[in-house]
C-alpha cells in the first residue's frame, strides 16, 4: 500500500482527521478537488461554534457539538486562529413559543452545555439594544462563539503538512474500490492511489463514495444558504449571535458579529440539486433581509459588501455518518456534516483518527507538533513592534489591500508557508486582501503581481480559485489581425 | 514630532493642484503623502484623450494632464512620499503614515487636505445574484490590467452601469480586440457624460439599454453569460424581459464612491447624499484646519473642474496656516435648493470669508429639460440661467461673486432654485 489513510477533501473535516492522525506514525494523502483548502462548505457558512444546545439529545450532532465547542478555545491557541466566545442568544418572539425556549434550554442542558440562562426581555435589551421590539426573552449560552473557517481549516491543514500529511490538490476523486485482501484503490483524474484506509470527508459528494463500498446507502442533498456580509461600519449592531427562536413568526435567520468584525446575516435554507450551486439568487437575498429583521431591529443591509451562498451537505437522516462502514473495515466516513460542523470539527477529526488508529493499530507519533503560529496580523502589533519589523522585512511597510488594512509582507508569508496561497481567493482567505468593502477593485492586480512574482509565473497565470478560472486572457491586441 | 505646515493625503489630480496652489499662496511647508509608486493617481491610467480642454484649451490624455501638474509640483521642489500610505488622521491634525523605508510615522501638520479620491461600488455592494466566478471586474480594475498592464480581462464583454469609465472601457475594449456586446443601465437615463455615448458606444455599434440590470451571473469558475433584464420604475425588474448573454467577462460602473475613512476616522462631518465632507465656502470641512477637494468630496465629471476646486483648497490652507483664514464659523449661511439639486458644495457660505467668487456646484436627481437655474440672496435673484437640459450624469455650476453680496447688502439666505420654464 503506498499511503496509511487516504483522505477525501480538504475541507474542515478532512483537514481536522489529516491533523489528529498526524499525531500517529501513518502515511496520509489528502485529495482535494479544487486548487486549495476550504473551498467547499467550509468556506461559505455562518462561521459559528454553537454551544450544542441545539442538537437532538443523544446524536452524534449533539455529542461532537459539544465536544468541539470545548475543544475550539484552546485549539484556537495552539493553531492561533481567530475565535471570539461572543455567546449566543436564542430570541423568543412570542410568549406562546415560551413553551419551545424552555425545551430547547432543557436540551441543552441534558447535552451537557455549560452555563446556559434563559434571560428575561429587560436583561435582553440591555445585552442587545437593538433586539426586536417582539422579543419576550431569549436562551443565553455564554459558551456560543465564532471563529474564522478559513483562518481554522487552514491551521488544521497547515499543522497536518508540517507534521507529516501530503496533499494533492486539483485532484479529484472519482472512485474507490474495497481490495480483496484488504485496503483500498482510490482512482482520481491524476491518477490511482491505494491505502489500507479512506476517510470520506467529501461534503455534499460524501454519499457517492460511501455508495461505492456499501449497500447501506446514504443520500446527500445541497442545501443552500445565502448569507450578506457587512461592512465593518455595521459591526456592534449586535455583539452576540442572535438566533430566533422558531415559532409563531418561522424561522429566521441569524445575525452575527464575525472575528474580523463585519456583521453577518443569514442563511436561507433551500434544497437544490446541483452540488456546485453555490450561486445566490435574488428571492434568497431578498428573504434573507427580510427574515433579518424578525429578531433584530433595523439591520443596516443597505452596507453589504458581499454576499454568498454555500451548501450544507445534509443527510436524509439529518445526522452525522460518522465511523466505519461494517462491509469494508478500514473505510471511515465523516458524512452529512451539516451545521452543527463546522463547531464539531475538532473533535470529530480527534474522535475519527483514533478509530483509524485503532484499526490500522497505529503507534504514537513522538515528533508530533501541535503547534503552529499563524500568519502575523501586522496592524494588531504596536507601533514600535511595527517599526521592528519593517526594519526587518520592509514589506510589512507597504500595504497592498487598504480595507483591510494588509500589508505585502502578510501576503508573502501567506504564499511562502506550507500549503500557501497560490490563487487571489487563496490569499484573500489567508489575510483577508480584497475581503474589504472594496471587494479586490484596488487590490486584485497587485496582489497578482505578487503572486505571479512568488510562484515564478507570468501575470496571466495567476488564477482566482484554479486553473479554470483566469483573470487574464491575453495580451491587448492579440485578437486583432 | 515632525511638523509640516500643509499634509496633503494623496498625490492624484487634486492633491498635485492643492499643492502647488498652496505653493503659489507663499506656503513653502507642504509634504504630498501618495500611496501609489507614482504621482498621478487615476490619471495615470486613464490613456484616452479629453482631458485639459477647460484648463489648456487642448486635449490630453490623463498622463499628459498629470504630467503638467506633476511638473509644477516638481518645479516647486515640494516634497512627496511616495508608496506611503495614511494610516490614520487625528482630530488634532496627527497624521499617521507609512512605508517601507520610514516604517510608521507621525507628522504633526498644521492643515490637512484631504485629497483621496474615490473607488468604485462593487459587485456585493450592489447585491447582484448568481455565481461569482472570476472575470467580474469593476470598470477602473480592468481599464488599470489593459492601459498599464497591456492584459486583456475578457474577450467578450457586457457591462454593467453606463458611467463614464464603463463607457470609456467599452471604447478601449473593443479597440483592444474584446466584443462590447451590451451596456444595461438600471436607471432610464446614462450615468455618463453625453460625449462619451456617442464617442464610445455610439461610434462602434455597441446597444445602451436603459432601465436594464444584470439578474443573474452564470458561470462556475469563469463567467459564461449574464442575464439582463428591464426594470420598472421601482429599479425592480420585469419578469419575462429576461434576455442571456453568453460572454466571459462583466464590467461594472456603477458608481464611485469617495473614500472618506480617513475623514471618518479623524470626525470629519461626511454628507450623506455625496458620502463627502460637508464643507464652507473655503472647502474647509467640520474640523478647522482640514480641507477637501476633488473625489473626495464629490465626486466629478471633468479633472480640470478637480484641478480647479483643489487649488483653492490649497489656497485657503495656506492661508488657514498663515492665519489669514479667520477661525469664526457662526456666520455661515447653509445653501437651500428647490427643484432637482441634490446637493451643493460648498454647504455653506459666509460671505465675508469669501475671495471674489465661489463656485457652486451640484448635481440633480433627474433628467431635466428647459430649466431655469435661479440663485437668490434672500428674496433677491442675482443668477438667471436657462438650461435646456440637465442630468445627473453632468455637474452643474454657478459662479457667485462677491460684487453680488455688496450690492445686495446683508444676506440671511442663500437659495438655487430650479423651475419649469
Amino acid at each position: 500500500m503506498e499511503y496509511d489513510v487516504i483522505i477525501f477533501g480538504a475541507g474542515v473535516t478532512g483537514s481536522a482527521v489529516a491533523r489528529y492522525l498526524t499525531r500517529y506514525q501513518a502515511k496520509v494523502l489528502v485529495l482535494e478537488r479544487e486548487s486549495d483548502v476550504c473551498e467547499g462548505t467550509s468556506k461559505a457558512n455562518s462561521a459559528i461554534v454553537h454551544a450544542g444546545y441545539d442538537a437532538a439529545k443523544g446524536s452524534l450532532m449533539a455529542k461532537y457539538n459539544v465536544r468541539g465547542s470545548e475543544m475550539m478555545e484552546d485549539l484556537s491557541r495552539e493553531l492561533d486562529f481567530s475565535y471570539d466566545r461572543c455567546g449566543s442568544l436564542v430570541v423568543c418572539l412570542s410568549e406562546e413559543d415560551r413553551p419551545r425556549l424552555q425545551a430547547l434550554y432543557e436540551n441543552g442542558a441534558a447535552n451537557g452545555v455549560r452555563d446556559l440562562r434563559i434571560v428575561e426581555r429587560e436583561e435582553l435589551l440591555e445585552m442587545e439594544p437593538n433586539i426586536s421590539d417582539n422579543a419576550v426573552a431569549a436562551l443565553w449560552a455564554p459558551t456560543g462563539a465564532i471563529v474564522c473557517p478559513f483562518e481554522l481549516t487552514i491551521a488544521l491543514a497547515e499543522n497536518a503538512a508540517v507534521n507529516g500529511a501530503e496533499f494533492r490538490f486539483n485532484t479529484k476523486v472519482e472512485k474507490v474500490e474495497a481490495l480483496p485482501d484488504g485496503g483500498f484503490a482510490v482512482a482520481t483524474d491524476q491518477g490511482s492511489f491505494t491505502s489500507r484506509a479512506v476517510v470520506n470527508a467529501a461534503g455534499v459528494y460524501a454519499d457517492v463514495f460511501h455508495n461505492q463500498v456499501s449497500d447501506r446507502k446514504i443520500h446527500i442533498t445541497p442545501r443552500k444558504g445565502e448569507y450578506l456580509l457587512l461592512d465593518h461600519t455595521a459591526y456592534g449592531h449586535v455583539t452576540h449571535t442572535i438566533f430566533q427562536l422558531p415559532g409563531k413568526f418561522g424561522k429566521g435567520v441569524l445575525v452575527t458579529p464575525t472575528v474580523h468584525k463585519n456583521i453577518l446575516v443569514g442563511p436561507t435554507a433551500n434544497d437544490i440539486d446541483d452540488p456546485e450551486g453555490v450561486n445566490t439568487t435574488a428571492a434568497g437575498l431578498a428573504e434573507v433581509m427580510e427574515k433579518s429583521a424578525l429578531a433584530v431591529k433595523n439591520v443596516p443591509t443597505r452596507q453589504t459588501i458581499t454576499s454568498f451562498a454555500g451548501l450544507r451537505a445534509h443527510e436524509d437522516g439529518h445526522e452525522f455518518v460518522i465511523g466505519e462502514v461494517p462491509e469494508h473495515p478500514g473505510f471511515f466516513d465523516c458524512a452529512g456534516i451539516e451545521s452543527p460542523g463546522l463547531s464539531s470539527a475538532p473533535a470529530i477529526g480527534e474522535a475519527v483518527s483514533d478509530m483509524v488508529a485503532a484499526r490500522l493499530d497505529l503507534s504514537k507519533n513522538e515528533a508530533f507538533v501541535g503547534e503552529r503560529k499563524g500568519i502575523l496580523k501586522a496592524s494588531e502589533l504596536s507601533i514600535s513592534e511595527r517599526n521592528a519589523l519593517i526594519e526587518k522585512e520592509p514589506a510589512y511597510g507597504q500595504i497592498i489591500c487598504r480595507c483591510e488594512s494588509v500589508s505585502e509582507g502578510e501576503i508573502l508569508d501567506a504564499i511562502r508557508r506550507p500549503l500557501g496561497a497560490t490563487t487571489l481567493d487563496g490569499v484573500k482567505r489567508r489575510v483577508r486582501a480584497g475581503m474589504g468593502r472594496c471587494q479586490a477593485g484596488f487590490c486584485s492586480p497587485r496582489v497578482m503581481e505578487i503572486l505571479a512574482r512568488e510562484l515564478g509565473k507570468d501575470l496571466s497565470e495567476i488564477t482566482k480559485k484554479g486553473p479554470d478560472s483566469p483573470i487574464i486572457v491575453g495580451i491587448v491586441k492579440d485578437s486583432i489581425e | 514630532m515632525e511638523k509640516v505646515n500643509i499634509v496633503i493625503v494623496g498625490g492624484g489630480p487634486a492633491g498635485l493642484a492643492a499643492a502647488s496652489a498652496a505653493y503659489d499662496a507663499g506656503e513653502r511647508s507642504i509634504l504630498i503623502l501618495e500611496r501609489d509608486s507614482m504621482l498621478g493617481g487615476i490619471l495615470n491610467q486613464c490613456i484616452h484623450n479629453g482631458f485639459g480642454l477647460h484648463t489648456f484649451k487642448e486635449e490630453l490624455t490623463g498622463p499628459e494632464y498629470a504630467k503638467r501638474y506633476e511638473d509644477q509640483v516638481a518645479a516647486r521642489g515640494i516634497a512627496c512620499r511616495l508608496n506611503t500610505m495614511v494610516m490614520d488622521i487625528s482630530p488634532d491634525k496627527v497624521v499617521t503614515a507609512m512605508n517601507r523605508e520610514d516604517g510608521m510615522f507621525t507628522i504633526q501638520a498644521g492643515a490637512v487636505v484631504l485629497a483621496m479620491g474615490c473607488r468604485e461600488r462593487s459587485r456585493g455592494a450592489l447585491n447582484i445574484p448568481g455565481y461569482r466566478p472570476a472575470g467580474i471586474y469593476s470598470a477602473g480594475t480592468a481599464q488599470r490590467l489593459v492601459n498599464i498592464e497591456g492584459y486583456m480581462p475578457g474577450r467578450e464583454v457586457v457591462i454593467l452601469g453606463s458611467g463614464d469609465i464603463g463607457l470609456i472601457m467599452a471604447r478601449r475594449m473593443t479597440l483592444e480586440g474584446a466584443k462590447v456586446k451590451v451596456v444595461a443601465e438600471l436607471m432610464p437615463y446614462s450615468g455618463g457624460l453625453k460625449r462619451n455615448i456617442v464617442q464610445c458606444l455610439d461610434d462602434f455599434g455597441i446597444p445602451l439599454k436603459l432601465s436594464h440590470t444584470v439578474v443573474d451571473i452564470q458561470g462556475k469558475d469563469r463567467v459564461t453569460g449574464v442575464t439582463i433584464a428591464e426594470v420598472d420604475s421601482t429599479n425592480k425588474p420585469i419578469p419575462g424581459t429576461e434576455e442571456f448573454y453568453s460572454c466571459d467577462t462583466l464590467l461594472l460602473s456603477c458608481g464611485l464612491l469617495p473614500e472618506n475613512e480617513l475623514s471618518r476616522q479623524a470626525g470629519v462631518e461626511i454628507s450623506n447624499v455625496t458620502n463627502g465632507p460637508v464643507v464652507n465656502e473655503s472647502l474647509e470641512t467640520s474640523i478647522p484646519g482640514v480641507f477637501a477637494a476633488g473625489n473626495v468630496l464629490h465626486v466629478h465629471d471633468l479633472v480640470d473642474y478637480v484641478s480647479e476646486e483643489a487649488a483653492a483648497a490649497g489656497r485657503n490652507a495656506a492661508a488657514y496656516v498663515r492665519g489669514d483664514l479667520v477661525e469664526d464659523r457662526s456666520h455661515e449661511i447653509r445653501l437651500e435648493f428647490t427643484g432637482g439639486p441634490r446637493y451643493t458644495v460648498p454647504a455653506t457660505l459666509d460671505p465675508a470669508k469669501m475671495g471674489d467668487s465661489v463656485t457652486i456646484r451640484f448635481r440633480v436627481g433627474s433628467v431635466m429639460k428647459n430649466r431655469f437655474v435661479d440663485l437668490y440672496l434672500d428674496d433677491e435673484r442675482v443668477i438667471h440661467r436657462r438650461r435646456q437640459v440637465m442630468a445627473p450624469g453632468e455637474m452643474e455650476e454657478l459662479v457667485l461673486k462677491k460684487a453680488m453680496f455688496e450690492k445686495h447688502g446683508e444676506t440671511k439666505r442663500i437659495s438655487i432654485r430650479v423651475e419649469e420654464v
